[in-house]
This record gives C-alpha cells, sequence and structure tokens, in this order.
C-alpha cells in the first residue's frame, strides 16, 4: 500500500511539473506558406523572452486552424481567410476564433525562361490552367505543349490560387502536381514548356515572372492590393489572445517582426 | 526458481511476437473504420471506376481509377526493369561469378537496398527526369516512364537477394547430378537450377511488386502527380501511395476527403496482401518440391 501511494506521488508531482512547464509552451501549426516567417519570428522572439517556449510546426493551413479547434495548438497559421465551414466548427466547440493579418504574399505566375510569352491577361490564365488552351501558340507564344504545374491541394497556395486566378473553376486533370514552391520553381526552370504559379518569395533569375493583367508582380503591386494575386496571411487565435501569445504576434506585427517578414520574401505590411 | 525465469522469459518473448499480430489488426480495424465511411457517400463502384479525382471542390469527386491505373502501369513498368535486372544478377552471383566478383556484388547489392526511398526520389528527380527529357524530347520528364525506371532500379536489389537465396537453396547435388549425364553449365542452369527454384524466383518477383506498389516518397517525387488516365508512357501520372501522401495534411480529419484517403489506404493493404499471400503459397509449394518442408 505504501509502495503504490509512493508510486502515485511522483506520478502527480510528474504530472504537476508537466503542466506547469507547458503553461510557458505555444504550439504555431499551420501553413507551409507562414512557416517560414514564424520560425523566424519564434527564434528572435525566444531570445528576449527566455520563459517563452515556441514549437512552431508545418502541415497545411487547414491542419493549423483544425488543430486550434481542438486546442493543440494556440497559434493557427494559414494562407487563406478561415472557412465558413470551420466558423461552423468553432461555434459548436464554444471557441471564439479571432484572425490578425501579419503579411501579405503575393502568387507569381512564372514561365521557363525560354519562354517568349512575358505576360498573360486573366482570361488566358484561366484558360491555362482550366484546360481550355494547351498550346502556347494560342495564347500568342511559340507553338508547343504546355505543361501546367500546379501545387498540391493540400497547399495554401492552390487554394489561393483557385479562388484568385481561376474563380473556384478545376485545375486541369493533366496539371503536374508539386508538393512545394521549391519544387515548383524548378519543375518550371528545367521544363521548356512549363508554366507554374509559386509565392513572390520563391522567385528567382532562373525562371520568369510574367506580367499578370496588366501589372508586374511586385511587393509594391501586392500591397496596394494592384496586383490581383496578392492575399493576405493569418496567425489565428482562440478569442482575444493574452500572455506569451499575446506578446508573440504583437512582435510579429512590429516593425522588427515585419523586416523578418520581408527578409523571408514576403510582403510587409507598412 | 530457474523455471519460473525461464516461465517469465517465454512469456514475455511470446508477448512481443504476438505484438506485430496484434498491430496488423489494430491497423485493419482503423483501415476499415475510416475508410467506410466514404462507401456511404460513393458507391464502391463510382470509387473504384470514376475517371475524376476532385476531393477538394464542390461538389468533390472522388474517383480513383485514375489513381488505380497509375499504380498499375508503374508498378508493372518497374517489373520490367527489376525482374530482368534482378533475377539475372542473381543468377550470376549464385551460378557463375567467381568468388571475389560475389564478394564485391553482394555487399554492393545490399548497400543498393538500404539505400533510403527518398534518395531515390531525389536521383530520380534531378538525374533521371531532366535525362530521359532530353533523351526523348518529352514535354515534361517527371512521367511514368521516370517513376517505373526508378522504382525499377529500387526495387531490384529485393527481387535480387530473394532469388538469390532461392538459387542457393538449390542442393548442390541437382548441379552434380546434371553435370554428370553430362548437361552443359547452361542446360543445368535454365534446366534445373530455374525449374528448381522457380517459385522462389515467383516469390521473388511478388514481393518487389509488393515494394513498388507501396513505394511513396519516390513516385511523389518522381511520377509528376497529375491525377489523369495516362495515354502514353510519358503521361505524368498520380499513383495512389502519393496521393494519400500529398493530400493527408490538409484533408480535414473525418471529412469525406480523409474518409476516402482511407480508402485508397485500404486497397492498397488488400492490394499488398494478396501479394504476400501469393508470394507464401508459392514459397510453401517450393519448399515441399524440395523436399525441405517440414
Amino acid at each position: 500500500m505504501k509502495r503504490i501511494l509512493g508510486i502515485l506521488t511522483v506520478l502527480a508531482s510528474v504530472i504537476g511539473f508537466a503542466t506547469v512547464s507547458y503553461a510557458a509552451k505555444i504550439v504555431v501549426e499551420g501553413s507551409t506558406t507562414v512557416l517560414p516567417i514564424a520560425q523566424k519570428a519564434a527564434e528572435v522572439f525566444m531570445q528576449t523572452h527566455t520563459d517563452a517556449d515556441i514549437s512552431v510546426r508545418g502541415g497545411g493551413s487547414g491542419v493549423g486552424i483544425s488543430s486550434l479547434l481542438d486546442g493543440t495548438c494556440s497559434i493557427g497559421d494559414s494562407s487563406r481567410p478561415i472557412k465558413d465551414s470551420e466558423l461552423d466548427k468553432a461555434r459548436t466547440y464554444g471557441k471564439d476564433i479571432k484572425a490578425h493579418v501579419i503579411a501579405m504574399d503575393g502568387i507569381a505566375v512564372i514561365v521557363n525562361s525560354a519562354n517568349s510569352i512575358s505576360a498573360l491577361t486573366k482570361k488566358q490564365l484561366k484558360d491555362i490552367f482550366t484546360g481550355k488552351v494547351s498550346d502556347w501558340s494560342e495564347v500568342g507564344g511559340t507553338a508547343g505543349k504546355i505543361v501546367a504545374v500546379s501545387r498540391d491541394s493540400s497547399s495554401g497556395t492552390f487554394e489561393a490560387f483557385g479562388t484568385l486566378a481561376l474563380g473556384g473553376q478545376k485545375v486541369r486533370s493533366d496539371a503536374v502536381m508539386q508538393a512545394s514552391n521549391q519544387a515548383v520553381a524548378s519543375t518550371v526552370e528545367r521544363t521548356p514548356g512549363a508554366i507554374g504559379y509559386v509565392g513572390l518569395g520563391f522567385l528567382s533569375s532562373s525562371v520568369k515572372a510574367l506580367d499578370f493583367a496588366g501589372i508586374t508582380p511586385s511587393k509594391e503591386m501586392v500591397l496596394s492590393g494592384k496586383y490581383a494575386l496578392g492575399r493576405p496571411l493569418f496567425m489565428y487565435t482562440n478569442g482575444e489572445p493574452q500572455g506569451l501569445v499575446k506578446d508573440f504576434i504583437d512582435f510579429v506585427k512590429s516593425p522588427e517582426g515585419q523586416k523578418i517578414v520581408d527578409q523571408e520574401g514576403f510582403v510587409a505590411l507598412k | 526458481m530457474v523455471k519460473i525465469k525461464e516461465k517469465i522469459y517465454q512469456w514475455i518473448f511470446g508477448v512481443l511476437a504476438f505484438a506485430s499480430l496484434f498491430f496488423l489488426v489494430g491497423i485493419m480495424i482503423v483501415l476499415f473504420r475510416e475508410a467506410l465511411p466514404i462507401f456511404k457517400k460513393v458507391s464502391l463502384i463510382h470509387f473504384l471506376g470514376g475517371q475524376y479525382w476532385y476531393p477538394t471542390y464542390d461538389p468533390p469527386e472522388f474517383g480513383i481509377f485514375p489513381l488505380i491505373l497509375a499504380s498499375f502501369w508503374v508498378c508493372l513498368g518497374a517489373m520490367a526493369v527489376c525482374v530482368p535486372l534482378g533475377v539475372g544478377s542473381a543468377l550470376y552471383i549464385n551460378e557463375l561469378a567467381s568468388v571475389r566478383q560475389k564478394a564485391i556484388l553482394k555487399p554492393a547489392i545490399e548497400i543498393l537496398a538500404g539505400v533510403p526511398s527518398i534518395v531515390y526520389g531525389f536521383f530520380g528527380m534531378a538525374v533521371m527526369a531532366p535525362l530521359l527529357q532530353n533523351l526523348f524530347h518529352l514535354s515534361i520528364g517527371l512521367c511514368l516512364f521516370s517513376a517505373s525506371l526508378t522504382l525499377g532500379i529500387m526495387a531490384t536489389p529485393t527481387v535480387c537477394s530473394i532469388a538469390e537465396d532461392a538459387l542457393s537453396y538449390v542442393p548442390n547435388t541437382f548441379r552434380e547430378a546434371s553435370f554428370a549425364v553430362g548437361a552443359s553449365r547452361w542446360q543445368t542452369l535454365t534446366r534445373v537450377i530455374i525449374p528448381a527454384a522457380g517459385s522462389g524466383i515467383s516469390t521473388a518477383i511478388i514481393l518487389g511488386m509488393s515494394r513498388a506498389i507501396g513505394e511513396t516518397m519516390t513516385v511523389l517525387m518522381v511520377a509528376g502527380g497529375a491525377a489523369v488516365i495516362p495515354k502514353s508512357l510519358f503521361d505524368p501520372v498520380r499513383p495512389m501511395t502519393s496521393a494519400i501522401a500529398a493530400e493527408m495534411g490538409e484533408a480535414p480529419m473525418g471529412s469525406d476527403h480523409y474518409h476516402a484517403l482511407f480508402a485508397i489506404a485500404l486497397i492498397l493493404f488488400l492490394i499488398t496482401f494478396v501479394f504476400n499471400i501469393i508470394a507464401e503459397i508459392i514459397s510453401r509449394r517450393f519448399r515441399v518440391k524440395l523436399g525441405l518442408a517440414g
């Protein structure tokens, strides 16, 4: 009996310890687009706040929001606004989800650097990605098969592109699907007839970014709202953020945090 | 005291041995429980035979026929590469190679078997795909053909080492008897050794197929990922495994998409399960044939 009591005491103290140390732990989870910002911001934040233990995970926007609803993370990153179905779910869980815009992202349409095309209209881009147009000569380029390269359906960029560029229409079924921005960029780099889309931060000299609807993709154009393929990036919290969670989100929005946003290739809010 | 100790050991190892059975049953229960709800929304025939896989749209379409075909063709293509390579090298190593050659070849093939699949994926994506693209003037190198080739190379060591085991089980008396009646080396190989080891070699091929059809990372990186029924060897495809890997992260738990991915997993599981049963039956027959069955 004494022994059992002893074991129970040890167990209780371990559990007690675990909960105490959990109090200063913040889990940030969600969009892989927001991931580099959250990761870097957490590193810098923890240098000045030694009491904070922030762990940052990817998984995708949907994962971030559902983890927030399940209570397994305190900040859910998302590269799209929360869906009505998710808000409904939050209500049934009795949670009040608050949105914090932390940066802007722009999606650039890229082609192989050997491609003669340098601009596309809204309709042309939509026709290419929905499968109405399959040859470059139909949009004013040199004849050749168009290879559409898309992000996988789990990506926030895929969802944003579908909404912003395709108006919710389906991406052509023969589109090549890639798991990351980098993979899209390198596929387009290696494939002469390819067209793809990536976040502004993933543009490089090895691929050609197209003007879309008459606007060259740039940070200024995204911020001004003139470039149509731009979107806000979010951090979601359950209710108004408090304590360390609030400090962290305030930090991301601060000039210092926005400098990180800029360094990671996204568009800072100011 | 010693007896009690022995009993305890026996008990512990018994539990460990039954743990795998426990895991297998657990996995099957989870697969069925998570997969079956989708069939309330889509009939099994539409799920298996549907031509469009658009799980994230409204209304969603859950047709996995292009995915099944992709897995099937990629697996078949991989077999076309790994069967001749694997069985051929097993024959060479077991029957023809000198002791020194054998000492180099065997470990080399075993190391090849230990290379992580993501490394094959990188190799396929960065080397094989651009090479094939330039060689055949393809519109894109990430396609069924590249995936088959990469997977084939990857499954070769599995086929080779199991086939080599099968060949080494053929009793030496078979060879000696064959030589004694005046058969040449080639005759001995084709008329005696291969028929004797035949079912073992078939087991090797079937296990290679299981490996190819279940492989995920490599095909995710190399196959291109387009959920469309392939019309040629050089079309990008989306095998079942890569669909699960790419989409599970974003599928909300409990949604139709989530259940549909589990249903794909269930079908994959059943396919490899059947493969393994066939392999087991064949290898049992093989042991009986050689008088090794106990």
